[in-house]
């Protein structure tokens, strides 16, 4: 029987982390995102997990790539000034293919700005936060339901891909309650272990893909560092070649499913005119502000993208292919709007609607731009 | 070599590893010898331990060993260790690291880890200077010693990290030094038992960039000076501080017991779930 | 049809609580649909507090609060601070034991604002001598005066929210609410 909620956002991310299998999170407290440790802290016990309070963000995110390796599906959750602490430690998941899960309730930014106030300012640094080249993952929802549902799909992505993925969230999603439905078939993906053989390569160059990942303590003896390693594990620091194949395959593990990983979602767009992109809370106003605009004759369209990493370029063209303009509506003053620029530059005018100051744009003020610019 | 000259120890080793990157005269090798006859004293399966570390020269030495390593970031290794260690309490979970890792990056962590009383055992490897990035000072320079960053000189108090860690909390802390190899594997075996967090600080000589920079260019000069330097803990309490500037304090900064992290986080589980914490539910479907 | 609410009070007196209610009769048993958002940060602590409530037939995108169809004042601090956008011929429900409709006399005739009044503190106190259920009183209040959630699903809403074993009291608390307007 599928259970109703009448829940916060950050309790519902909770709810899905366990539903996802989580039993291991770390964290430190931050606002807006405290509430998804402290309903761990309550929840996890209840469920044989372990949450621990750590001395800061550094030590979380350090902390769940222990648990990952200790065999328990782990996360952390934070705002803006603990991802940016934790960028270190998230570049050494990727490079040591450790799947973890990482919450960030975005809020007014940079430095400690807007404690209590929502915005969209990390997205950059959910891309390329950490030094050097990967590929990241990143699902940003859009109502309480979704904060659910996209925590489990990370831990799902996680295990799938063995990366870092990111719940880029927003203190609106984070703090306000909503109904959520949560089915009792819900879709889990358990971590694969490997047969036991003398050939087992923890690290193995498999074409678009991983190698199934032991725990430690499974018997395999594996050697996990940061360094440029070659399949065993090994450190092989001075080889340009181990060092291209292995990048290039966590590069390309993510890049060459992206047609798995990627989801937009698009309503009234075959005939628009004007097409409105966004991810997050401000989704929930170019809806309502499209849907105003059609009931008044307007031909505009929506895009709602649902992972910004790896960006859905290809869908996004494609649902915008007919668009003269469009407009991006994020809580910050450009980051995916060069995402969208660098997709749709060719076939369409793509705009900006920077929003800052901590408030979610209001359904009026993007028609205003719809207006302004489908009136150009 | 025949059979019977081969070091007992390499069976715990990655032979196809070898060579190490460890310079001539490094005490590392003397340390991983202690610390595997420790482990065999304690009666202790090799198979169950897990190693974390983290950046620096002393961090390298879970890589040679044919063991579960986790080699992680600069300074962060307890904040894996605990981790790994929270998620499986099973795992025997050691950590090497060296005084830059530990006192100064990490030196959060590992007052952390010690206030918790977190079931790990740390050897910390204190050659009181940055080996791997080329002499520089590092928190427990010696004031006056020189590093290519201390050109006129280190101005700086040193820590004192086997008492600092006692005051942190934790349940065993020792320092000894690499020409007290004896004492050494003890402390080491009574960290691997002692059910809680363990720290061991062994002082040892790096030839290569201390001893060049601080005119004791040999091995055995550096053993000589620690040797001399050494004063044993009761012959230390009976000093003054005066007289104990520029020594090497050994022996044991605390030996209690305390309630340990990982089993209180287990009684909580056990209070609201019925069960310890699940083990391996990663792999798990049905949970 | 959407309808805006807020609940205004000070630090203490449960207007999360009751808004949380109302979105949770609304979408849990009523079979509408609702979001809640309240104001974080220094204002929530003292002062003012406020919580606001969108329900709706369908389903509600832009989340916030513009224009409330209908304001709660529980404190005359909140009475003042939050009326100021309260909708041309809105409702507005105070209660007359700590606010002073007088002060805000100038907005209602400006914009034609219906006034209850609903004396929950002094029904909390009075009727189940536990003042700080004057929320849950409050909560009977609006659901008699506005109908914008049923009063079957307001009391499932209660029970489902309120701490174990108090659940009778609050009832009670409810259902002296609901009778105290006409």
């Amino acid at each position: 029987m599928a259970e109703e909620f009448f829940i916060q956002g950050n309790e519902a991310c909770a709810k899905g982390a366990i539903a996802a299998g989580c039993r291991f999170f770390a964290g430190y407290p931050i606002t807006p995102s405290t509430e998804i440790a402290e309903t761990l802290a309550r929840e996890l016990p209840k469920v044989g997990g372990s949450f621990v309070q750590m001395e800061d963000e550094i030590g979380s995110a350090g902390a769940i790539i222990g648990g990952s390796w200790g065999g328990a599906k782990s996360m952390t959750a934070t705002s803006g000034p603990g991802i940016s602490l934790m960028q270190e430690n998230i570049g050494y998941a990727f490079m040591s293919e450790t799947p973890i899960v990482i919450v960030d309730v975005q809020r007014g930014s940079p430095s400690t700005a807007q404690p209590t106030m929502a915005a969209q300012g990390d997205m950059m640094q959910a891309r390329w936060g950490s030094h050097g080249d990967y590929e990241p993952i990143a699902l940003s929802p859009s109502s309480v339901q979704e904060f659910f549902d996209f925590t489990i799909k990370a831990f799902n992505l996680a295990e799938e891909y063995r990366v870092p993925v990111f719940v880029m969230a927003d203190e609106v999603i984070g703090h306000m309650r909503e109904k959520i439905v949560v089915e009792d078939d819900i879709e889990i993906v358990a971590r694969k272990r490997p047969e036991k053989s003398d050939n087992y390569l923890p690290f193995e160059n498999i074409e678009n893909g991983t190698t199934p990942m032991p725990a430690f303590g499974d018997g395999f003896n594996i050697h996990v560092t940061g360094l440029t390693h070659d399949e065993r594990g090994y450190p092989d620091t001075n080889n340009p070649e181990t060092h291209d194949k292995l990048i290039q395959r966590i590069c390309d593990k993510v890049l060459n499913n992206k047609d798995k990983i990627c989801s937009i979602k698009s309503k009234d767009c075959e005939d628009a005119d004007v097409v409105v992109v966004s991810y997050g809370g401000p989704v929930r106003s170019v809806v309502e502000a499209v849907a105003k605009a059609r009931a008044d004759g307007k031909k505009v369209g929506y895009v709602k993208i649902d992972t910004p990493w790896p960006f859905p370029d290809e869908q996004v063209k494609q649902a915008c292919a007919n668009a003269k303009d469009i407009i991006v509506v994020e809580m910050n003053l450009g980051q995916m709007y060069y995402e969208v620029d660098r997709a749709c530059k060719r076939d369409a005018n793509v705009h900006l609607m920077g929003v800052i100051g901590g408030l979610l744009p209001t359904p009026d003020e993007i028609l205003e731009q719809i207006d302004r610019i489908g009136g150009n | 070599m025949s059979e019977s000259k081969q070091n007992r120890f390499l069976q715990y080793m990655r032979e196809d590893r070898l060579p190490h990157i460890f310079c001539p005269g490094c005490g590392n090798g003397a340390i991983i010898n202690a610390f595997l006859a420790a482990m065999e004293k304690a009666g202790m399966d090799f198979d169950n331990i897990a190693m974390v570390s983290g950046i620096g020269c002393s961090s390298r030495i879970p890589g040679y060993l044919d063991c579960d390593s986790l080699h992680t970031t600069h300074g962060r290794a307890l904040s894996f260790a605990t981790g790994l260690k929270t998620a499986n309490k099973d795992l025997d979970v050691v950590v090497f690291t060296g005084d830059g890792d530990a006192a100064s990056i990490g030196g959060n962590h590992l007052i952390h880890a010690a206030r918790r009383n977190i079931n790990l055992t740390v050897i910390c490897i204190n050659n009181n200077i940055y080996g791997m990035t080329g002499g520089q000072i590092s928190p427990t320079s010696p004031k006056g010693s020189f590093g290519t960053t201390a050109p006129y000189g280190n101005q700086d108090t040193p820590f004192k990290l086997a008492e600092l860690v006692a005051a942190a909390g934790a349940t065993y802390s020792a320092r000894w030094t690499t020409v007290q190899i004896e004492n050494l594997v003890l402390a080491i075996k009574e960290g691997l038992e002692n059910p809680g967090f363990s720290f061991i600080e062994v002082a040892t000589q790096c030839p290569t960039y201390f001893g060049r920079k601080n005119k004791l260019k040999t091995p055995t000069a550096m053993a000589a000076v620690m040797k001399a330097n050494t004063v044993f803990k009761s012959a230390a309490d009976r000093m003054s501080a005066r007289e104990l500037e520029g020594k090497i304090v050994v022996g044991e900064f605390a030996n209690t017991t305390k309630d340990e992290f990982t089993e209180n986080i287990d009684k909580i589980s056990v209070e609201k779930s019925g069960k310890k914490t699940v083990i391996n539910s990663a792999y798990e479907t049905e949970l | 049809m959407r309808t805006e609410i807020r609940i205004g009070g000070f630090g203490g007196q449960g207007v999360i609580l009751a808004g949380i209610i109302l979105g949770k009769s609304a979408c849990l048993f009523d079979g509408k649909e609702a979001v809640q958002t309240q104001s974080y940060g220094p204002e929530a602590r003292g002062g003012a507090s406020k919580c606001e409530v969108v329900i709706s037939d369908s389903e509600v995108d832009y989340p916030k609060v513009l224009n409330p169809d209908i304001f709660i004042a529980m404190s005359n601090e909140a009475l003042i601070k939050y009326i100021v956008d309260l909708k041309d011929n809105g409702t507005l429900i105070v209660d007359p034991g700590t606010t002073d409709v007088e002060d805000v006399r100038e907005f209602i005739d400006e914009h034609n604002i219906s006034v209850y009044e609903a004396p929950a503190t002094k029904t909390a106190t009075d009727e189940i001598g536990l003042k700080i259920v004057a929320n849950i009183v409050m909560v009977g209040a609006i659901t008699k005066i506005t109908r914008v959630i049923s009063k079957e699903a307001a009391i499932k809403a209660i029970e489902a929210s309120v701490p174990k074993g108090t659940e009778e009291k609050n009832i009670k608390a409810f259902e002296a609410g609901y009778a105290l307007v006409e």
